[in-house]
C-alpha cells in the first residue's frame, strides 16, 4: 500500500471550481439524500420532473471532497432533459467516464451520486404510488452501496458514542 | 496521472502570494541552511567518515562537530548521546523496537498515549502483534495525558512509556516531567521515550532538565533538511539496533552517514536557537493572529488543542463545521495557501485523525480540520493573506454544502 496525491484531472478540477447545477431547488418535484457526514460524503439531489416524466431541471448540494462535488454535478448534467427511464440507466461507471476518470479511492463518490439519483427516482414513483415495469424491485448496486455507507456511518457514530460514555 | 498533476499545477499559475504552512509534513529549507550543506555534496567531506583518507576524516570531523552542536542545543551531556537516524519515523521506530529488543525478560508491557504520532502508534501496534501488550492512556479534551491513568497503568511489567513532549497535530505541551516522575516512581527500570520533534527548537525542551531516557528530535520540523533526525539516548541507557549492516560512526544506525544532511540539521538547530526567545515570540504572535482572525471572522469553527502558553508556539489546528477538509485544502491551494487536513480518504470513508477522535471531536468536526504551523520566516502580511483566503474558501465550500445537514454531534 502506498499513498499518492490525488491526481484529479482537468474536468474534475473545473467542476470543483465551477460546479454546474449547484444549489437548492425550491420547486423540486423530488428530493433525495444519500451518504452521511461522518463518512465525509453526503449529497442532496433535486429533480424537477414534468408530466411527460422528463427531468426538466436537476440540481445538487454536497458535503464532500472535490470528487464528490464533481460527480454530483456531472450526474445533474447527464440527466437533464432525459426521461426518467433513461436516467435510471445511468451507472457509476458512466459517471466516472464522464468526469474523465477518478482515482480508485474516489470511486465511491461516483457510486454515491448514482445511488442518490436512483433513490430520487424511486421516491418519485413511491409518491405517485405507481411502479413501472422497468423499475427493478431489488436495489441496484449503487443504492446498496449508498445504504451500506450509511449503515457504516451509524456503526461508527454509535461506537464513538459508546467511547464517549466510557 | 502525471498529466493530471501537471494540469493541477497549471491551475496555480498567476498566484498573488504563496504561503506554505504545512510544516507538519515537510518544510521549506532556508537559504542559509542550503548554502551550508552544498559544499558537503561535492567539495568537502564527501568521504565515508569511518575510512582512513582525507575526505573520510573530513566527514568524521563534520559529523562530530554537528553532533557536538546538536548535543549542546538539545541538552545532551555528551555528543555520544546524539544518534543520527534517517528521520523521525526511524528514530521513533528505533526507540520503541530497540527498547523492546533490549528489555527481554523485564516485561512485555508498552504504554503510550492515545495521541502519539503514527511512527509510535503503528510501531506499538506492530509490537503487540509480536507478543507485547500495549496500553494507550487517554487524554482530555485539550489533549493532556491523564496522569492518574498513567499511574494506574505502569507496573513491574512495563518496559517502555512513550509520550510526546508536544503533540504534533494539536500542539498540546504534555506534562512530560510529571509523567516521568510517575513512571520512574512506579518502575525505575521502565525506559521513558519522548518524541520531541515538535518541541526541539520551539519550546524549552532540554534533555538534561527533562532527564528522559530517549528523545526523538527532528531536522525538518526546525526547517532543516528531511532525511535526518536524531534519537538522544541518555548516558547509561542501552537499547538495541533494529537494522543491521556495516556499522559506521552511529552505533544505533548502520549504513553510510549522510554528511550534508547532518551538517544541515546542525545549521538549522543553530538558526532556531539563535535569538530563540525572539523567534518563539514571533511565532506565537502569528499563531494567535491566525487563530483570533479565523475565530472572529468565521462561524462554526473550533480550535483543537489548548490555548496560549499551554500550546506549541507554532501550531494552529482549527475545525470548520460544514467544510470537508480535502475540498478545503484544494481550494486553499488554488489560492496559494498550503495546509493539510486531519482526515484521509480511504476506499469507502474518510478516516478522521486519531488525535482529534481521542480529544472527543465528532466526525463532522474532525473531517473539517486544518493544520497549520507558522515559522520565524512568516510575516504579518502572510497571515493577513491567509486569513483573507481562508474566509473566502470556507465561504465557497459552505456554499456548495448549502442545506445539507452536517450536525456537529455526529
Amino acid at each position: 500500500m502506498s499513498r499518492t496525491p490525488l491526481p484529479y484531472n482537468r474536468k474534475i478540477l473545473e467542476l470543483f471550481r465551477n460546479p454546474k447545477n449547484l444549489g437548492k431547488m425550491e420547486d423540486a418535484t423530488v428530493t433525495a439524500v444519500a451518504g452521511n457526514p461522518s463518512c465525509g460524503d453526503m449529497i442532496i439531489f433535486y429533480l424537477k420532473i414534468n408530466d411527460e416524466e422528463v427531468i426538466e431541471k436537476a440540481s445538487f448540494e454536497s458535503y464532500g471532497c472535490a470528487a464528490n462535488i464533481a460527480t454530483s454535478s456531472i450526474v445533474t448534467e447527464m440527466i437533464k432533459g432525459m426521461n426518467i427511464k433513461d436516467a435510471w440507466k445511468t451507472s457509476w461507471k458512466s459517471v466516472v467516464e464522464a468526469v474523465g476518470g477518478l482515482p480508485s479511492v474516489k470511486f465511491h463518490c461516483g457510486i454515491l451520486a448514482v445511488g442518490a439519483l436512483k433513490r430520487a427516482i424511486r421516491i418519485y414513483y413511491e409518491k405517485r404510488e405507481v411502479s413501472p415495469g422497468w423499475l427493478p424491485k431489488e436495489l441496484t448496486f449503487e443504492e446498496k452501496q449508498a445504504l451500506e455507507e450509511e449503515e457504516l456511518a451509524k456503526i461508527l457514530s454509535n461506537r464513538m458514542k459508546d467511547e464517549g460514555e466510557k | 496521472m502525471i498529466e493530471n498533476i501537471r494540469e493541477l499545477l497549471k491551475a496555480h499559475e498567476g498566484l498573488r502570494r504563496e504561503v506554505y504552512l504545512d510544516i507538519e509534513n515537510s518544510s521549506i529549507i532556508p537559504k542559509e541552511v542550503v548554502d551550508t550543506m552544498l559544499p558537503y555534496f561535492n567539495q568537502h567531506a564527501y568521504g565515508n567518515p569511518t575510512l582512513t583518507h582525507k575526505p573520510g576524516w573530513e566527514a568524521y570531523e563534520a559529523i562530530m562537530k554537528a553532533s557536538q552542536e546538536i548535543a549542546m542545543f538539545s541538552g545532551c551531556k555528551t555528543l555520544e548521546e546524539v544518534n543520527f537516524t534517517p528521520g523521525e519515523t526511524e528514530a521513533n521506530n528505533l526507540a520503541l523496537m530497540g527498547t523492546a529488543f533490549s528489555m527481554t525478560g523485564e516485561g512485555k508491557k508498552i504504554v503510550i498515549s492515545e495521541i502519539e504520532p503514527l511512527s509510535v502508534l503503528h510501531v506499538a501496534n506492530l509490537l503487540q502483534k509480536h507478543g507485547f501488550t500495549v496500553v494507550k492512556v487517554p487524554v482530555n479534551e485539550e489533549g493532556l495525558i491523564n496522569l492518574e491513568k498513567l499511574r494506574e497503568t505502569v507496573d513491574k511489567e512495563t518496559i517502555l512509556v512513550s509520550l510526546s513532549t508536544v503533540n504534533h497535530e494539536i500542539g498540546t505541551i504534555e506534562p512530560v516531567k510529571e509523567a516521568l516522575e510517575i513512571v520512574k516512581d512506579k518502575n525505575p527500570k521502565t525506559i521513558f521515550h519522548t518524541d520531541a520533534s515538535d518541541a526541539y527548537g520551539k519550546t524549552a525542551f532540554n534533555m538534561k532538565d527533562l532527564n528522559v531516557d530517549l528523545a526523538t528530535i527532528s531536522s525538518y520540523k526546525i526547517l532543516g533538511p528531511r532525511g535526518t533526525a536524531a534519537l538522544c539516548v541518555k548516558e547509561g541507557v542501552t537499547i538495541k539496533r533494529i537494522i543491521e549492516g556495516q556499522i559506521g560512526t552511529q552505533k544505533l544506525w548502520p549504513g553510510i552517514e549522510n554528511t550534508p544532511l547532518i551538517v544541515g540539521f546542525a545549521k538549522a538547530s543553530e538558526l532556531a536557537f539563535h535569538n530563540f526567545e525572539e523567534n518563539v515570540n514571533h511565532m506565537r504572535r502569528l499563531r494567535d493572529k491566525l487563530i483570533d482572525g479565523v475565530t472572529a471572522k468565521i462561524s462554526d469553527v473550533k480550535l483543537n488543542g489548548p490555548e496560549n502558553d499551554r500550546r506549541a508556539p507554532d501550531n494552529v489546528n482549527i475545525s470548520f463545521l460544514k467544510c470537508e477538509g480535502e475540498a478545503l485544502t484544494i481550494e486553499l491551494s488554488l489560492n496559494g495557501v498550503y495546509v493539510s487536513s486531519g482526515s484521509a480518504c480511504t476506499r469507502r470513508l474518510l478516516q478522521p485523525s486519531h488525535v482529534l477522535v481521542a480529544i472527543g471531536r465528532k466526525f463532522a468536526l474532525a473531517h473539517g480540520s486544518i493544520l497549520m504551523k507558522v515559522t520565524r520566516y512568516h510575516t504579518e502580511e502572510d497571515v493577513d493573506y491567509v486569513l483573507e483566503v481562508i474566509l473566502k474558501a470556507v465561504g465557497r465550500i459552505r456554499g456548495i454544502v448549502g442545506s445539507v445537514e452536517v450536525d456537529s454531534h455526529v
